[in-house]
């Protein structure tokens, strides 16, 4: 199943527009500082990246769909795989890989390589451990599958910037929104 | 033994960064060799426009020590005082301090003209200073 995935990942990469990462990167690090600038407060700063990127993620996810061909998901381990390596590649050109998984099968780590966001960053020593650099993209997987009938709630548990060796996002299943039915049609 | 201090310095001449090579040598008259540079600063300044390159090579002299001189674009100035010359190695350190500066500029949370703080800048000058020096 993964391998599909792989395939499918680089096929659709190489087939979206691509843009200059510095400038991306440059763009990010600029929001990024505006807002810590704006808000003072670092916990403001991690909920309104979140916020920003669920309001990308709530756009993306009909992008993704219609670009990538993917059609629905048999169980959220599925939609983990597909996340991290369709999603992640298609929009960031990255990999990312699923691990950890728990018992009930409800909550996983996601852990990325190279993210293309935190380049040339290095936080200063005040932010570490408080600021989540890169939490915009917690945000957009929270848009994204909440347009697809699912809660999950996205934290990043580990970064780079902050001197871990890896970054990770814990994904956590809260329920599966059923397809509600407008009022009268029952 | 011979020493080689190396200093950037921000557009407004004030200081963004200083390191001395070798590093183990204990530190003597820095002050002396701060009021050359500085001495020096106004001569950075009458050469930036008469050279198309960012290496200026010795622009000045203070009794034993010579200074080289390289400015960016941006005109932040890297000044390193020597005693031995050795044009090729001091040539390329600065190119390669510049890499590791433009790198520095790309930050978000560096803000132009101020004092470089990072610790991963400061290990990587040690290191290319150690190679060449």
């Amino acid at each position: 199943m993964s391998k599909k995935y792989d395939k499918l990942g680089n096929d659709v990469f190489n087939k979206v527009e691509k843009i200059n990462s510095e400038l991306f990167t440059l763009t990010y690090g600029a929001l990024v500082t505006q807002l810590i600038k704006d808000y003072e407060d670092i916990e403001q700063v991690n909920i309104k990246l979140e916020q920003m990127g669920y309001n990308i993620g709530i756009r993306l996810i009909e992008e993704f769909l219609a670009k990538s061909g993917i059609g629905r998901c048999s169980d959220f381990i599925e939609t983990a795989e597909v996340i991290a390596k369709v999603g992640f590649k298609m929009f960031l050109g990255v990999n990312a890989h699923v691990g950890d998984w728990d018992a009930n099968r409800k909550e996983f780590h996601l852990t990325i390589e190279d993210n293309p966001l935190i380049d040339f960053v290095e936080l200063p020593d005040q932010y570490k451990h408080k600021l989540y650099y890169s939490n915009i993209l917690c945000g957009v997987m929270r848009g994204a599958l909440e347009m697809v009938q699912m809660k999950v709630k996205c934290t990043f548990v580990k970064c780079t910037l902050s001197d871990d060796s890896t970054s990770e996002i814990k994904v956590v299943l809260e329920e599966v929104l059923s397809d509600m039915i407008p009022v009268g049609y029952d | 033994m011979s020493t080689f201090t190396f200093l950037i310095i921000g557009k407004n001449d004030n200081p963004l960064y200083e390191i001395e090579f070798p590093i183990t040598v204990q530190k003597k008259e820095t002050y002396v060799l701060q009021y050359i540079a500085h001495g020096s600063l106004d001569i950075v300044e009458e050469h930036v426009w008469k050279s198309n390159n960012m290496y200026l090579k010795i622009i000045d002299k203070f009794n034993k020590v010579q200074i080289s001189s390289f400015v960016t674009a941006g005109h932040i100035k890297f000044l390193l005082l020597h005693e031995k010359k050795d044009e090729d190695a001091i040539k390329n350190f600065f190119v390669e301090v510049h890499d590791l500066y433009l790198k520095i500029l790309l930050n978000p949370f560096y803000e132009y003209n101020k004092p470089i703080t990072s610790t991963a800048f400061d290990a990587k000058v040690r290191k290319i200073g150690t190679k060449y020096f």
